[in-house]
């Protein structure tokens, strides 16, 4: 195996990190899809002159938005342990650290989706609101439909940023890979350690990069692609 | 002459007994109080199977009138009514449900590029609540009319323009309207796509017994297409009535100028430079004469000849086509004519012409 120059405790210890912070990442990445994408049609829709404007409902809610994303990470994760606590009972651990990650993660998801549905031009829109359409059947039929391609692309940059944030998690005691590099790599002086966790960080990174540029480009139906019947 | 008896002949014969489509009765629409009105109490009637035409320059509040009648717009002032409801009191799913019964294509055709040309036009199905059975059975007829059987799987960015534009006719049609809206369907086309999506609106509006009310910023495209056409300037109505009589006797000075790159009822500069409005010891009468209709096959210049000792000298003409029907105007000097003018034009109101004396010109030496 790759990891053979380590000893097998370190190996062992690998493989365990490298599943919390698939953990973690996984499970809030899924929450911050399903919170994030209804925060970021509501973003969109409530403002003013769109298909369901509430301009006050809107400041709030894009206030609020903002008020998280503004907050480091790294406090963030203590100013909240009391909801981390009241959600799944404690205040260390893996699933201690998803409830930080999804709070801090969920506003820039719905952001990204956001700017992507607000880009579907008004002339659909509109033309769904010419046959009849109601504010959901356009939200749900049109708007997210449309932007598809751009959501995609936001998924892609919210995983990402998770995989960073999740190296932050040591502070709860989450674990992860970061936790381990600085742990081990850096207040144990194994420089090994540290290699070896930012190379699969890397690696991880640009897989996701990867796929999610590809299923941005499999959903994307708006430039003509090359048939082979032709 | 009598006042335009046109209007009276051409008129379909069973025009005073069709039940009006569209009713708009004094519509005003502000949007901003500062600027003053886009639309200023304008009152018409679309009678149930017309194609009306309403025509105006950019900015003249076309758009804004064609989303008042589904409503994409709320008036200010005024009513409108479609099919005898009133749309401006409608809300919410009462409103949604009198939109099915009006279809709506665009200039830039606004189709779902996330869906097929099926899917496009399954969309207002979707809407409407039918089961997937049903829609799949609706579907096909739908792409058959408008001759897009071979593209049902195919993307809209793998369409043309023309093609584009009849996945909107079909997504329109689909909800079975009575209405259809054309909000400058054919401006972003080129002319022979236009004429390809005009004979296919005209070829609907025949078989289904469809309204339409189309705007454009193009005469040909209602004197191809329109049997009524109103004037639209400033955000007023200036001029309202069946296609050839606005196309052959314009009152209104918008509408002279819209017509004249088809009708030539306004002379090229040069022409007009040259006409002087009082007669002289020199000069020619300068004739107008409008052909319309049966009339417009006379062969009136040789008549002309023959009756009176003029020589008559074309300034400028053109025949045109309003539907089937010719309409020829044509700007005449009548050499050696003052004396006889009054005859002359006598002689043509008695053919049944329109002749005006619109000026004369110097004898060239």
């Amino acid at each position: 195996m790759f990891l053979g120059f380590l000893s097998p405790a370190l190996a062992s210890l690998l493989l365990d990190s490298l599943t919390q912070t698939a953990v973690m990442v996984s499970v809030s990445a899924v929450l911050a899809l399903v919170l994030g994408l209804p925060l970021g049609v509501l973003l969109v829709v409530t403002t003013p002159g769109h298909i369901f404007a509430r301009p006050l409902l809107n400041r709030v809610v894009g206030t609020f938005v903002n008020l998280i994303r503004s907050t480091p990470f790294i406090i963030m994760m203590v100013a909240i342990i009391p909801l981390t606590r009241l959600l799944v009972g404690t205040s260390v651990g893996t699933s201690a650290a998803i409830v930080p990650l999804t709070v801090a993660i969920t506003p820039l998801f719905a952001r990204l989706a956001e700017t992507a549905m607000r880009e579907v031009d008004r002339g659909l829109i509109e033309a769904a609101e010419a046959i009849g359409a109601t504010p959901f059947q356009i939200i749900v039929k049109v708007i997210i439909p449309e932007a598809l391609p751009g959501i995609v692309a936001g998924v892609t940059v919210t995983l990402v940023s998770l995989v960073g944030y999740s190296t932050m998690a040591g502070t709860v005691g989450g674990g992860g890979l970061g936790d381990l590099g600085i742990r081990y790599g850096y207040q144990r002086f194994m420089p090994e350690v540290m290699l070896v966790v930012v190379a699969i960080l890397v690696v991880l990174v640009q897989v996701i990069q990867l796929a999610g540029d590809r299923a941005a480009f499999a959903v994307n139906h708006r430039l003509a692609r090359r048939r082979n019947s032709r | 002459m009598n006042a335009l008896p046109q209007s009276a002949d051409f008129a379909p014969p069973e025009a005073a007994a069709k039940a009006p489509a569209i009713r708009l009765e004094r519509l005003g629409k502000t949007f901003d109080p500062a600027v003053g009105p886009v639309l200023d109490d304008i009152s018409l009637t679309v009678g149930q199977g017309d194609i009306y035409g309403i025509i105006g320059r950019s900015g003249a509040g076309k758009s804004t009138l064609v989303r008042c009648i589904n409503r994409l717009e709320r008036p200010t002032t005024g009513r409108v009514l479609v099919a005898d409801r009133d749309i401006t009191a409608l809300a919410g799913a009462e409103l949604r449900s009198a939109r099915r019964d009006i279809g709506m294509i665009f200039q830039h055709f606004n189709l779902l590029s996330s869906r097929t040309v099926a899917g496009n036009v399954a969309l207002p199905l979707e809407v409407a609540g039918l089961s997937r059975a049903e829609i799949a059975g609706r579907i096909p007829p739908l792409l058959d009319l408008v001759g897009l059987a071979d593209k049902a799987a195919s993307y809209p960015s793998e369409l043309s323009g023309g093609q584009k534009q009849r996945v909107g006719i079909a997504r329109a049609l689909a909800t079975n309207p009575s209405v259809l809206l054309c909000d400058e369907a054919t401006s972003a086309l080129d002319p022979e796509t236009t004429e390809q999506i005009l004979s296919l609106l005209r070829d609907i509006n025949r078989r289904l017994g469809l309204t339409i009310v189309l705007i454009t910023h193009e005469m040909q495209v209602v004197r191809d297409i329109a049997s009524h056409v109103a004037v639209l300037e400033r955000g007023r109505l200036i001029e309202e009535g069946v296609t050839f009589d606005v196309l052959a006797f314009p009152k209104s000075a918008v509408a002279r100028s819209f017509l004249s790159g088809l009708v030539a009822h306004e002379l090229p500069p040069p022409v007009e430079r040259r006409l002087r409005a009082a007669p002289g010891p020199d000069t020619d009468p300068v004739l107008r004469i409008v052909f319309s209709g049966d009339y417009a096959h006379q062969p009136v210049i040789a008549d002309l000849i023959h009756r009176f000792p003029v020589e008559p000298n074309i300034l400028f003409g053109r025949i045109d086509y309003v539907g089937d029907r010719p309409l020829g105007v044509l700007t005449l000097a009548l050499g050696n004519g003052e004396a006889h003018l009054s005859a002359i034009v006598g002689h043509l109101a008695a053919l049944g012409l329109h002749a005006e004396v619109i000026g004369h010109v110097s004898r060239l030496p």
